[in-house]
Parts: structure tokens; sequence; C-alpha cells
């Protein structure tokens, strides 16, 4: 259903949406059901001359039917909802699955900027990728990110993976994604970070293993990192500090 | 009324001797007055000012959305700063200083003690101070707008570290208004609270058991034990957030051992039976409604108090479902996926009970009725969307989008402003002593409703194709910035001047049948309650002679009687009597 507005593009968008769909199938039902009955009896019991209205103490047991079974439905569609909704969140948050590769993300009023291994694909060495306001990842790799905020809140989404995570000054959140579909995707800030928080925006470059190659020998060359590096060093040295 | 009815109202009369119909100078009449109904009057003035200021800002901020750095009419250009000031403002006024002052300040201090059979407040004088506290902080919120940098610009939930330091929001004097304004608004709620749950409890007309207070009157009570039982956390909360603003505290500021989240824990387990406190009043009216214009009695009175316990108990275990993605250890969000579900039980047996009340009834449409039974129906929109945000794996997707923005106002805006259109329309001829004006009042409610949907279905949509909130533009987002997701912004926008605009319909209405109304009869509607036994407008001390209550407030269509309703002061007399 969501697939209308937003095509999924990570290995856990696909289980969110149908997880989604179920809700909107259930509450659906119940919507449709409730706002017809009560325009129905607005409408069947409209004033009319000679009808009275009834009696009705609705405590007896045959009346209090009418509330009791909904109640029990209800009670079900609910249980029916919460076991794929944990099943779901067990999966994309409490879990991390071997993860082949590893990203920090720091955010920061208001850029986000990422560090990830180069050519010798081992993080905290010389060569190491940074970039600001891009993120380069290859499909069917699974990342587990470091999410880190020097400042404030800011939360690190990506609508196309089904991503969301808030990142918390002086924690390091992490969490995991496996792309599926090689494009360039938003990221977005989605927690209020002051009065740049509408000019967050990053993107996230998901790319085939071999495009991804071509892209690391590149960045990784020491000419191009040296032009990345003096913009960032101080921040680096920042980073040691905030990080617990 | 053929007890006296003095024992029971004795130990109130400590300000007895302002109830005679002495001169009263107009300082002492309409601002200092401590009659709960001037009380009602100043609340339910102060908030639909508040209200307006809260449309007004609304309007602009959703101009800037549908049309991105226009020159808006009426106030200019909107800067990323004061967009984000406009927002937090919005929703801290709408919630604070309208849903709360309106549905439980106003019609509370107005409803309680004339159904209930009671001459005033318990505690007169601590009501009038509750009212004065409110209007200091309003006063301190409007005034916030004018410092150097404008109002708070930190969301309503004024999460740290960005509300706690200057350097962050860049509105250090406005944060901290804003928190100290707050903090005040809970202070008069507390007096208020207090107030009602005494009174109802103590004050009551001889006859009238626990089973015989309306609705209303129970939900309102129910409201106010809400609010004073969750509201202590959050006044400490406030209070380190102040200290860390202002003194260098670091509550919450991690570099120095303090923990952001810990805010985040004590404003959502206040914040959460909050949505509760501003819904059961609204869930009262609504009660009264459509009981009197269905001629029915409601469907099982005592489900509904049942129900409403359950609510009431559950509201405080669901709090962290706001926080699924803040970074909390996602094993709490199993637990509070359960809890945040099971709290869908009592409040659809609410509904359930509630059109289960339309069966067998002769229903009148009047405008009254339609505001409740609108309430009903927009309701159960909010109700259902509510599921995916409590789904704690749909949540990933859905937290902080406008899917969330469209879901809660779908719960608001039929509590808080359906629900006082209805209470206003219902209540009028008692409070002003004359009748609203039938047509006016309809095309005032159908085109609020109207607009109200066109306003917010938009935004289901454009949070489900990923909008984030609080977003000033989205020309940086190239899969938000897509033509069709901007043509629902501007259908959004064009439903907030509808509705802007038809609210004049009301005012015209309120004001010319303040004059020019058709004289109000003690029982315009036909209806049990005993705030209907007295003359319209009620006078100083309510009761000639305090009533006693001889059953519950929904006979309505009783059989075996001429009339089909039953007053609950009614005695039995001796032929009907010999009827049954």
């Amino acid at each position: 259903m969501l697939e209308r507005f937003s095509t999924g593009a990570s290995t856990f968008s696909g289980s969110i949406d149908h997880l989604i769909f179920l809700v909107a199938i259930l509450v659906g039902f119940w919507l449709i059901v409730v706002e017809g009955a009560l325009f129905w009896l607005m409408y069947r019991y409209r004033h009319r001359e000679g009808h009275s209205s009834q009696y009705i103490t609705g405590e007896e047991k045959h009346l209090t039917r009418w509330v009791t079974v909904p109640h029990i439905l209800v009670m079900l569609c609910d249980i029916v909802i919460v076991i794929p909704a944990i099943l779901v969140w067990v999966n994309v948050k409490q879990t991390m699955p071997p993860a082949e590769q590893t990203v920090r993300i720091f955010s920061q009023q208001w850029a986000w900027s990422f560090q990830q291994p180069g050519a010798d694909g081992i993080l905290d060495t010389a060569d190491d990728i940074r970039t600001v306001g891009e993120l380069h990842v290859k499909t069917d790799t699974t990342y587990r990110f470091e999410l880190m905020s020097r400042d404030v809140l800011h939360s690190f989404s990506v609508p196309m993976f089904r991503l969301k995570q808030d990142a918390v000054p002086g924690r390091t959140i992490t969490g995991w994604f496996r792309a599926t579909r090689p494009g360039n995707y938003d990221i977005q800030c989605t927690q209020m970070c002051g009065i740049g928080h509408g000019l967050m925006a990053a993107r996230i470059i998901v790319e085939t293993p071999e495009q991804h190659s071509a892209w690391i020998r590149r960045a990784s060359n020491p000419a191009v990192a040296a032009a990345a590096q003096p913009a960032l060093d101080t921040d680096g040295a920042k980073l040691a500090e905030v990080r617990p | 009324m053929t007890t006296p009815a003095t024992g029971a109202h004795a130990h109130l009369g400590s300000h007895g001797d302002e109830h005679g119909h002495h001169p009263q100078s107009f300082f002492h009449k309409y601002l200092w007055s401590t009659d709960h109904k001037m009380i009602a009057m100043q609340y339910l003035f102060t908030g639909a000012a508040l209200a307006l200021i809260g449309g007004y800002l609304a309007y602009v901020f959703r101009m800037q959305l549908a049309f991105p750095g226009m020159n808006v009419p009426g106030y200019g250009l909107v800067t990323p700063g004061k967009y984000n000031s406009l927002v937090t403002m919005h929703g801290t006024i709408m919630i604070f200083w309208v849903a709360m002052p309106v549905l439980v300040a106003a019609f509370g201090n107005f409803l309680i003690p004339l159904m209930i059979g009671c001459d005033d407040m318990v505690f007169p004088r601590i009501n009038r101070l509750s009212y004065q506290v409110f209007l200091l902080s309003a006063i301190i919120l409007i005034a916030s707008f004018f410092v150097h940098n404008g109002a708070f610009g930190g969301a309503w939930t004024s999460y740290p570290p960005l509300s706690a330091k200057g350097a962050y929001n860049l509105s250090p004097l406005g944060a901290s208004l804003w928190l100290i304004a707050v903090a005040l608004e809970f202070v008069a709620f507390l007096l208020g609270g207090l107030n009602f749950v005494v009174t109802t409890m103590n004050g009551r007309a001889p006859g009238m058991r626990m089973w015989d207070i309306p609705v209303v009157v129970w939900m309102i009570v129910l409201a106010s034990v809400l609010f004073m039982a969750s509201v202590g956390p959050l006044i400490a909360g406030a209070v380190m957030l102040l200290f860390d603003q202002r003194l260098g505290t670091a509550f919450y500021d991690p570099g120095r051992g303090g923990d952001p989240l810990l805010w985040q824990h004590l404003f959502w387990f206040f914040g959460h039976p909050e949505v509760y406190v501003v819904l059961l009043p609204a869930l009262g009216i609504v009660a009264e409604i459509i009981t009197v214009f269905a001629r029915k009695k409601l469907f099982g009175y005592r489900t509904v108090l049942y129900t409403t316990w359950a609510t009431g108990v559950l509201s405080f275990v669901v709090w962290a479902h706001h926080q699924f993605i803040a970074g909390i250890d996602p094993r709490m969000a199993n637990v509070f996926t359960i809890t945040t579900l099971l709290i869908s039980v009592p409040i659809t047996e609410m509904i359930f009970v509630y059109i289960a009340t339309l069966y067998g009834g002769s229903i009148r449409f009047t405008t009254p009725m339609l505001w409740a039974l609108s309430f009903i129906a927009e309701f159960l929109i909010g109700g259902v969307t509510g599921i995916f945000l409590g789904a704690s794996g749909a949540d990933i997707y859905f937290h902080d989008t406008y899917f969330v923005v469209a879901h809660f106002h779908y719960t608001f805006f039929p509590s808080a402003i359906i629900g006082m259109f209805a209470a206003l329309s219902f209540w009028y001829p008692k409070m002003f002593g004359r009748m609203m004006n039938e047509t006016l009042g309809k095309i005032h409610f159908w085109g609020t409703v109207i607009a109200f949907n066109v306003i917010f279905i938009p935004l289901f949509i454009t949070g489900a194709a990923g909008d984030q909130r609080r977003i000033y533009s989205y020309a940086l987002f190239p899969e938000q910035a897509k033509p069709g997701l901007q043509h629902l912004r501007e259908l959004s926008t064009i439903g907030v001047i509808v509705l802007l605009t038809f609210q004049i319909p009301f005012l015209i209405n309120f004001f010319w049948s303040l004059k020019h109304g058709e004289r109000a009869p003690e029982n315009p509607w036909h209806s049990n309650t005993l705030e209907w036994t007295v003359p319209s407008p009620p006078p100083h001390g309510n009761f000639a002679e305090l009533p006693t209550v001889y059953r519950g407030p929904y006979e309505y269509s009783a059989p075996g009687r001429k009339t089909d309703y039953w007053p609950q002061n009614e005695p039995i007399a001796p032929v009907e009597e010999a009827a049954l």
C-alpha cells in the first residue's frame, strides 16, 4: 500500500509495509463498520412525528453483549496486530545481523557527516573516507551504523529504507540496514534540532558493488582525501570527546 | 423540592455573605469574582481569544508550507526561525491555553456546581486564584513573542539539549518564558482540579449518589485526577530544565553527567495522560448532548464510567510509545506496544456505548447534536489511525511524519474544538439567557467540519509519502518536493483558510445572540440535569432553594410518564406513583 507513495529500498522495508497493510485492513474494517452503524442509526432513528423513543437502560445481559462482543473482537484484533508489530520491531531494532560493513554517522546542527573505511576495509585508519551530506553504500551488503550527535537530538531517517533512529548526544546508537535497490534517496532529520532543522538534508547513494568499489578507489585517492580533510579535522577532534 | 437541604451545604457557606444581590463594582463583578460562573466566563473568553491566536499562527505556517517563501498576508516573510516559533507556539497554545482552559476549566467551573446542585465551588477563592495564575501564564506566553529572537522554537515537547542552551536554540529568553508560562499554567490547573474533585465529592445535593452524577461531571473530575497525578513529574522536570537554562546545571547535559532522555520520560509521563485530560471532558459533553437530543437513556451509564477508569489507569503506562525510536532500550518498545494497543479496548467500548445510545431514539439534529455526532464520527478516525503509531514496527516509518500530525489533530480537534462548540451551543442558553440562531449555527457547523477534513485528510497522505514534521520548506528533499505532494499541501492550506473564515458566522451568532437572541426559558432542551432547573442565566448562588435528587440524569422517555423527560429533582408525585 505504501509502495504507492514511497518505494521501499531496504530488506526490511517490505516487512514494515506489510505490517502497515495489515493494520490498515483491520482498522479500515472497524472504521467502516462503526461509521456505518453510526450513520445508519442516525438515519433510522431520526425524529418522526408519532414515533417516540424507547426506554433502554443498556445494563441487561442481552443488551450488554452489543458492547462485550465487539470488545472481545477488538481485543483479538489487537493481538493480531501486536504480534507482527513486535516481530518486525525485533527484526529491525533489536537484532543485529552479522555486519559486513560499518559506517559512522555524525549529526550536528545542521549537517550529516559520515565516516567509512577506505580501500583497506578497516575503520579508523588513515584512508577512512569522510563525506558530508552524502553517504555511499552498496546493495546487498549489511551495514552496521553507529549514530552519534555532536550537539542536540537529531533523527536519522531514510524513508525509502523505512529506517528512522534518533541520535542522542553522549551516546552511540547502533543499528543496521541492507539496501536492495540502487538509487539516490533522501536522508531527513526528523527530530526538531533548531532553526536549520529544515535544511538538514542529505542523500544516501546506493550503488552496485562495482560502482561502489570504483567510488572507494576515487575517494580514497590521497589527493581527494586531502581536499576533503581540512574542513573535517577539527570535527574529528571533537568526536573523540563526545564518544562515551 | 421538599427538603430544605441545608445540612450538606452548610459547611460550604463561608462565602455565603457574597451571595446577596448587593450592587458590585465592575472590578468586583468581572475581574475579582469568586462566582464559579464568572470564573468560567473568564476562562472561556481567555481560551477563545487564545484559540484565535493559535488559529492565526496555523494560518501563517500553512501559507509558508503551501507557498514557500511567500510574503504571508497579515504576517510577512516566514524565516526558518520564525517558522519554528510558529509551530511551537501553535501546539503549546492549542493544548495548554485553549483545550484545557475551555474544556476543563470553563465548562468544569460552569457545570460542576450547577449539575451537582451546589451554590458554588468548595474553595471559591482558590478558584479565583486559579484563573489569575492562568491569566498570568497566558500573558507571559504571549510576551515571549516580543523578546529578542522571538518566541521559543524548539517544538511544544521542548526536548533538551536544544531547549536547554541558548547557543542551540538561539532564543534563550523565549525558551525560559515558555517554560515559566507552562509551569504556571500547570499550577493554575492544579488549583482548579483540586476544586473540581473536592466539590464533586463533598458538595453534591442531598440524594445524589455517585451513580447519579452526570457523566460530564465524572469526566471532568477524572480528567482533573489524571492531570493532578501526572503533572508532578513534569513540574519537577520543568524546574530542572529551567535550572539548566538559567543556572548552568546539567540535569539534561550528557557532557556533564546528565541525560536528555530523562526529560522525555518526565514529559510524556504527563503528556500522554494529558491527551485524556482533554478527551474525557469532550466525551462527557457528548454524552449529555446525545441523550438529550435522542431522548434516550445513556446505554450503560456504568459501562461508560468503568471504561473511563480503565482508560485513565492505562493512560499512565503507555507514555514511551512517543519514544520508540528515541534511543531507549528497544526491548521497552514491546511492552509499550502492548499497553498502547490495550487502551484501544476501553475507548472503543465507550464509543460503542455512545453509538448504541442512538438505537431506538428519536433524534433531532439541532446544532449541538450535530456537533456531538460529528465528534464521534471524526474521533473514530483519530482513534483508528493511532493504531498505526502504537504498533512499534509501523511507527518506525510513521514516527514524526505528517501522518502523526493528522492523527493527533483528529483526536484533539474533535475534543477541543468540536467539543467546545458542542458545549457552547448546548449550554449557551443557560450561560447567557438567550438562544443562539440555529441557521447560523448550522452554517458554522458544516463549514468547520468539512474544512477540518479538507485540512487533515491530505496530511495523512503526505505523511504516508514521507513528509517529516516541522520542516520549513521541502525544497532540499527531492522526494518530498514533488508537485503532487505540494498540491496536497496547498489543499490543506486552503482548508485552514476556509475553516478560519467559517468562524465568522459563529462570532456573529455569539455576539448578536447575546443581545438579540430569543430569551431562553429555564429548560429549553427538556433536559433532566439540575442546571436546567434554575433561571437562565443562573443567579449568584445558583439555587433559590438547594435541590434534592431522586434519580439518575438520563431518565428520558421513561415509560408511564406524560413527558419524555424526568428532571433529577422532581419528587415522585402521588398520582404518578399510583400510575406506576
